[in-house]
């Protein structure tokens, strides 16, 4: 020892044994570089979530900005009184609806002079802005007789045009003279907003109405498909669930592990990639062609959706199955439980939250298929008028929210285009909270163990 | 001749609640019990010892056939509890593990309250006609197991959110409830401090004026405090079993010797 010690070599170590020591306070390299790297990792992170939120900014502001439109309609309000003696010489006349219209017209020119404005128009001014008024007058007396002689206000829709102008779709900068719209009349409908005759109002039709046709965009409503959804979604609902479930507690908890199983377990993954529109088409070959369903029938469109949401469902089920600890099994087990009875008094409560969740992301999953919807023939066009009572709903021709949507967003004029952006927000609005429902479900379930 | 070694089993068979008889164990092809030939009395304590994967749990799990959960695992030879065979194709092993509890390595509570936990047994066999019978066997069960003063006033509180020995206890109380005969033990104090770990122990005393308790244990110490009989295991082999007190001061293997006295293991 003390030899060693004084040889040079021994010497230096021993000058440096003081320096192992090394401050605390300094920084040596490996420790700086490796604090940089992750300084650098976590400003990646920070930098792909900020780019995540801000296009989840850009879509949600473009979404709402051009679905709005949609939710209102812009509507002429006028309140005037015919009497009984104008009934009857209405009724007289060769063109009952002209005489009706003049009604209208004059009521509007006494709104003008009440409020001192100046605007020229004339009946086919009129006519461009609301519309032929003469029958929906006519019609509205002769249903209710006990209205005349007093005042009856009249709620009469707006062109699409002038919807278009009260929404900003149209300006006087891109509009061209046409027949639907001239420049002429934007000043006299200027002057109706400004007495508050032309008002713009919530669109309850949006909400409630069916799809009206090519020519009328502002009938046009997302409530037919809106049921079409819904009816679709009852029968994934009640057979992807328990078959799916089934499944998955057979293949997880009994199923003896050999090729065949296996063989299923590879396809039910294989299942879960396959594109929807291969579930349309053979929903069309076998639903439809082979079995005779009715087409368009949202029963069908369920049981395409069925397909296609079943390997969802039974791999999210799996999954939460096996997070269940084995300890539970044998506990169930250890006091003479079935292996049915441990798998659903324990284990599958367990599961619970996991099998909710899994279920209703792939109903969401379905809400939002388009493609194998338009193979079948639920097109937006079909969805003219609400089903006749609950099982007409599944069989009747009905169209789905994003089939809907597309067929809006397909038609040339420029206010289904609008329509489209408002669908998307309903179809939205119920995914929303669908997950919102699905969060609800698995802190309700959830425990601990 | 003949007659005397027949006397001589039916008088074992009478006596020992369990008999095995050239057990075999295989998990596919690994051949994890051999030939294990063992007598268990009743109202007694037998510990399994020996070195890790000799195969202690395995013959443990053999007894309440809980290795028929394991798919590829294999059991031969016969083991008869009061002389049936449980191996038999008649036996239903859910019937059979009713009579032949089990308390694991780790407490494992179901994740429900206290009480359920206890009730759940006897509701699924039925042993309780109405819920004051019900009340009935869980107070019982958990005054057998000494849990009930601290527990009385928290029935219907979650059993997981009890401490790691209460958990354990409760175990034995939820194994107890469908009053077996037998209890399987698989290390049941190997997560437990040294205070909880002396509960339970005197617990198993007490349950042996009663029960025939089996437990497997890696505490030398623990299998010489609560024992009457101990078993060493190796390699899947049964290598020396007598009373507890034999095997520890008296071995007659080389290999039991060795283990006792720490040199493997
Ligand atoms: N589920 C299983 N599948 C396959 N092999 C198993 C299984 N359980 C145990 N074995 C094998 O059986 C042998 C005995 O294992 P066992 O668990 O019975 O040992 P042990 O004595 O209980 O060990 P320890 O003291 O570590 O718990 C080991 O070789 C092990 O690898
Ligand atoms: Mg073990």
């Amino acid at each position: 020892m003390t030899d060693s010690t004084l040889t040079p070599e021994a010497n230096d170590t021993s000058a440096k044994a003081p320096a192992p020591s090394r401050s605390l306070y300094a920084l040596d390299d490996l420790t700086k570089k490796r604090n940089a790297a992750e300084k650098r990792f976590q400003a990646y992170g920070i930098a792909a979530i900020l780019i995540g939120l801000l296009f989840l900014v850009v879509l949600a502001y473009s979404i709402i900005s051009k679905g709005i439109p949609a939710f209102t309609r812009t509507v002429v309000q006028v309140e005037f009184t015919i009497t009984q003696e104008q009934f009857d010489a209405a009724e007289k006349e060769l063109f009952k609806t002209k005489a009706y219209e003049r009604f209208f017209i004059g009521a509007l020119q006494g709104q003008f002079e009440e409020s001192g404005l100046n605007v020229p128009f004339d009946a086919k001014a009129i006519e461009r802005i609301v519309g032929k008024t003469g029958g929906t007058i006519r019609e509205y007396f002769r249903a209710n007789p006990d209205k005349l002689g007093e005042p009856v206000a009249f709620e009469l829709a707006a062109s699409s045009r002038v919807d278009g102008y009260m929404n900003g779709r149209v300006t006087r900068e891109t509009m061209t003279d046409s027949r639907f719209l001239q420049a002429s009349d934007l000043d006299i409908v200027d002057a109706l907003v400004e007495t508050e005759v032309i008002k713009t109002v919530f669109n309850w039709n949006f909400i409630t109405g069916a799809d009206s046709g090519v020519d009328n965009p502002g009938g046009a409503g997302i409530g037919a498909s809106v049921i079409g959804s819904f009816f679709m979604m009852l029968v994934v609902l009640f057979l992807s669930l328990p078959i799916g479930v089934a499944a998955s507690i057979y293949l997880e908890e009994f199923a003896p592990q050999n090729r065949f199983t296996d063989l299923i377990e590879v396809n039910i993954s294989n299942l879960a990639a396959v594109p929807s529109i291969v579930f349309g088409i053979l929903g069309l070959a076998v639903f439809i062609q082979f079995m005779h369903l009715p087409q368009s029938a949202p029963l069908v469109g369920g049981l395409v959706l069925t397909l296609m949401t079943l390997p969802t469902i039974i791999i999210s089920t799996r999954a939460s199955l096996k997070a269940v600890p084995p300890s539970i099994r044998d506990a169930a087990l250890g006091v003479g439980a079935s292996k049915m009875q441990a798998t659903f008094h324990h284990v599958l409560p367990l599961a619970m939250p996991g099998i909710l969740t899994g279920t209703i992301i792939g109903l969401a999953q379905a809400l939002g298929e388009t493609a194998p919807l338009l193979l079948i023939g639920m097109v937006g066009f079909v969805a003219r008028g609400y089903p006749d009572g609950f099982i007409a709903g599944f069989t009747e021709p009905n169209s789905a929210m994003p089939a809907q949507i597309y067929t809006w967003a397909a038609r040339a004029d420029f206010a289904f285009y609008e329509k489209a952006w408002g669908g998307i927000i309903v179809l939205l609005v119920f995914l929303l909270s669908m997950n919102i429902l699905a969060i609800i479900l698995r802190r309700r379930f959830e425990r601990r163990w | 001749m003949n007659e005397m070694p027949n006397i001589e089993q039916a008088t074992a068979m009478t006596e020992s609640k369990i008999s095995a008889d050239k057990v075999q164990v295989y998990y596919g092809d690994n051949h994890a019990i051999k030939d294990v030939d063992i007598e268990i009395q009743p109202r007694s304590v037998t510990a399994f010892i020996g070195p890790s994967g000799c195969g202690k749990s395995t013959f443990l799990r053999t007894i309440n056939r809980m290795n028929d959960t394991i798919e590829f695992c294999r059991v031969e030879g016969s083991i008869r509890i009061d002389g049936e065979d449980i191996y038999d194709p008649k036996v239903d092993p859910v019937q059979l593990r009713a009579k032949v509890g089990m308390v694991f390595q780790k407490p494992n509570p179901f994740p429900k309250s206290i009480y359920d936990n206890i009730a759940y047994g006897p509701r699924i066999h039925g042993l309780a006609r109405n819920k004051s019978e019900l009340d009935d066997i869980v107070s019982s069960s958990l005054q057998k197991a000494g849990l009930w003063d601290e527990v009385k006033d928290r029935l219907d509180e979650p059993g997981t959110g009890m401490s790691g020995g209460q958990q354990q206890r409760l175990c034995i109380a939820r194994a107890i409830a469908v009053s077996p005969e037998v209890i399987l033990m698989d290390e049941p104090c190997s997560a437990l401090d040294p205070i909880a770990t002396a509960k339970v122990e005197e617990l198993i005393d007490e349950l042996r004026e009663n029960y025939t308790i089996v437990i497997v244990t890696h505490s030398m110490q623990q299998a010489a405090r609560v024992s009457q009989r101990t078993a060493f295991f190796h390699l899947g082999v049964l290598v020396e079993e007598g009373p507890t007190d034999n095997i520890f001061t008296n071995p007659k293997d080389k290999r039991t010797q060795d283990y006792i006295t720490g040199r493997f293991g």
